[in-house]
């Protein structure tokens, strides 16, 4: 199939997401932008803004899915490279503000002038140019999980060893990024923006554009993963998950694959953090948080680990039940999500996609057995 | 014990001298055993005699202390990784059955299928050129029926044959099998031993077993190990009896 290769993973169910993906990223921003904000029809930005930041995390949701779905390597430490794309794209924004900080310094941002700093640090540099951060959204997550997952891959760190480091390391950065002297602006973080590639970050397009950005990055990251997934290597994955020795012994190298594995997740994850920032306008340490990351894995763990398509749902519905929670009961939320992760796990092992698929299962099981069996003879 | 001096060329295994400890216990203690090409060898010995250990250190897994092991006469798996030992030629049966679960039973061959083994050519692998061969392997080990069957769903005396039947795909020279009818039916261990035997006619097998009836159903050379190194070797009849065989077996 000469398609299967030009466009990996667009089948059916692949061109359906496509399609919802594409199609919102019109529609939305049409809603918000065309359509007079007395119609019922109309989208108002924050909720353009809102939408936006449940897809950056169904991106997040999407990369930990191909890690612990398909290659059972349970991170703990997502958010970290989700906060470092955060990071990267935050110290572009910060440099674009230029002479307009509150101290009026032509390079230093403000709070590098509050600190009495003279120069810009040398890690600074370059963050000037949009295509440079960019670069660094995918260059550093990527880089931290190559390191690690170097070290702790060929050393056969496995299972919840390998989930208490990640936990480790993304809780060393939250302390490290607090620190005022790492040069990141410590508790605050990076904040004020004011333009993104020239357009004032406040505006209702850039708005409507960051949104459509972040649905056709969450296409396309849904695009990779399935061509990894469908792939042989993603079978090879599937193996290792679940019964890596015997991988290895057929002579796969277990700790090249999963280091490739985690890597394109990290810049996934790295990806969707750049663009959550600018539709948020903040970013600061509390984004390393280890409770940020847990909560990635019970999104996964809600719509169905190793489907894909169930990170995506359970980082929404999750996202958009915090939201209305958050609004009518804060102080419960923590306890709501806590119970959710436990019924989860006894009640729908497989989560919301798996309920769906097994429902679908056994009614074509039912429907087979009614009609008298037939014998299977075609090859694969 | 002495170590057996014999020249390395020509053989397909070659151990000498090989010895493993474990926090001070010996579970390979100067092992020395030869398999040449196209030998099938029983080995048994009591709980403990090293047979798995023996197995790990020839698969990579474990490091031996000191101790020569050559695969082809010439080549020194003491250097090598798991990975780099099974593309090298060496098969790998466990106690257990260890098969994909999630996985058809098709794609368990298939994965076991000699080939490239890196994750980029995985990633632009083409599927179906290999049809044949797994059809083929799938007729061998009498699973064709259930090729699109997950192989969770396998009986164990099936899983046991899937995992012999992706041993065969993997192409060894040598195959190492750890007690391939221990928890088999009669029936499944009788066919086992055919399989092997099958097997067997075209490359080298080691296979570990407790399972007497079996050992005499395969009708080979039999090693029998005791603390780590090599007891007595010779015919089944041989070998039981041999006084120091029988008093490690039924003196204690």
């Amino acid at each position: 199939m000469k398609s299967g290769i030009l466009l990996p993973g667009l089948d059916r169910a692949g061109l359906l997401f496509g399609a919802v993906a594409l199609g919102l990223a019109i529609l939305i921003p049409v809603l918000n932008l065309a359509v007079p904000a007395d119609s019922a029809f109309h989208v108002p930005p924050h909720v353009v803004a809102l939408m936006g930041k449940y897809l950056c995390y169904a991106l997040l949701a999407l990369s930990v899915d191909l890690v612990w779905g398909y290659c059972g390597i349970l991170s703990l430490g997502h958010g970290a490279f989700f906060a470092l794309g955060g990071y990267a794209m935050g110290m572009y924004l910060m440099r674009q503000i230029g002479p307009r900080g509150m101290y009026g310094h032509p390079i230093l941002p403000d709070f590098m002038v509050f600190l009495n700093w003279q120069e810009l640090p040398w890690y600074w540099l370059g963050f000037d140019q949009f295509w440079f951060a960019a670069l660094m959204v995918l260059v550093v997550p990527g880089l931290l999980a190559g390191l690690l997952g170097w070290l702790a891959f060929r050393s056969r760190v496995t299972g919840v060893y390998l989930s208490i480091i990640t936990q480790a390391m993304t809780f060393a950065l939250l302390l490290a990024f607090f620190r005022n002297d790492m040069g990141f602006g410590g508790n605050n973080g990076l904040t004020d923006f004011k333009d993104i590639l020239g357009a004032s970050i406040q505006a209702d397009g850039t708005r409507s554009a960051l949104f459509a950005a972040s649905a056709i990055a969450l296409a396309l990251g849904f695009f990779l993963c399935r061509w990894i997934v469908r792939s042989k290597l993603g079978r090879v994955l599937i193996a290792i998950r679940d019964a890596e020795s015997r991988t290895r012994f057929l002579g796969y190298r277990v700790e090249h694959y999963k280091l490739l594995v985690f890597v394109t997740s990290a810049c996934m994850a790295g990806v969707a953090g750049a663009l959550y920032v600018p539709q948020v306008g903040i970013i600061n340490p509390g984004e390393f948080s280890p409770a940020n990351s847990i909560e990635a894995v019970i999104w996964v763990a809600v719509g169905g680990r190793g489907t894909l398509i169930g990170s995506v749902i359970g980082a929404v519905l999750v996202n958009f039940g915090k939201t209305l929670l958050t609004n009518a009961l804060p102080e419960i939320w923590l306890f709501a999500l806590g119970s959710l992760f436990i019924a989860v796990t006894l009640f729908l092992p497989r989560g919301i996609v798996g309920l769906w698929t097994g429902y679908w299962t056994r009614r074509r099981e039912k429907q087979a057995a009614s009609i008298t069996t037939q014998p299977v003879t075609e090859g694969q | 014990m002495m170590s057996i001096r014999h020249d390395p060329q020509h053989t397909q295994l070659y151990l000498d001298g090989v010895s493993v400890s474990f926090d001070g216990f010996r579970a390979l203690n100067n092992l020395s055993l030869i398999i040449m090409p196209g030998e099938m060898r029983a080995i048994i010995g009591p709980n403990g005699a090293g047979k798995t250990t023996m197995m790990d250190v020839i698969t990579g897994k474990t490091r031996p202390d000191k101790g020569t092991i050559l695969f082809d006469g010439d080549t020194d798996l003491t250097q090598m990784d798991e990975a780099g030992i099974a593309t090298l030629g060496i098969g790998r049966k466990f106690q257990k059955p260890t098969v994909f679960e999630s996985h058809t039973v098709w794609d368990n061959i298939d994965l076991a299928l000699a080939g490239k083994r890196g994750p980029v050519a995985s990633l632009f692998h083409r599927d179906g050129a290999d049809n044949d061969r797994i059809l083929a392997i799938l007729d061998t080990i009498r699973l064709a029926a259930r090729r699109h069957a997950l192989a969770s769903s396998l009986s164990h005396g099936q899983k046991q044959w899937l995992e012999i039947g992706m041993l065969l795909a993997q192409e060894p020279k040598l195959l190492l099998v750890d007690e391939p009818v221990a928890g088999m039916t009669d029936a499944e261990t009788a066919e086992t031993a055919r399989l092997l035997r099958e097997i067997a006619q075209t490359r080298s097998v080691v296979v570990v077993e407790h399972d007497m009836t079996f050992v005499r159903d395969l009708d080979v050379k039999v090693t029998v190990l005791h603390e780590g190194s090599v007891l007595s070797d010779g015919s089944l009849d041989h070998v039981s009896a041999d006084p120091r065989v029988i008093e490690v077996y039924l003196g204690r």
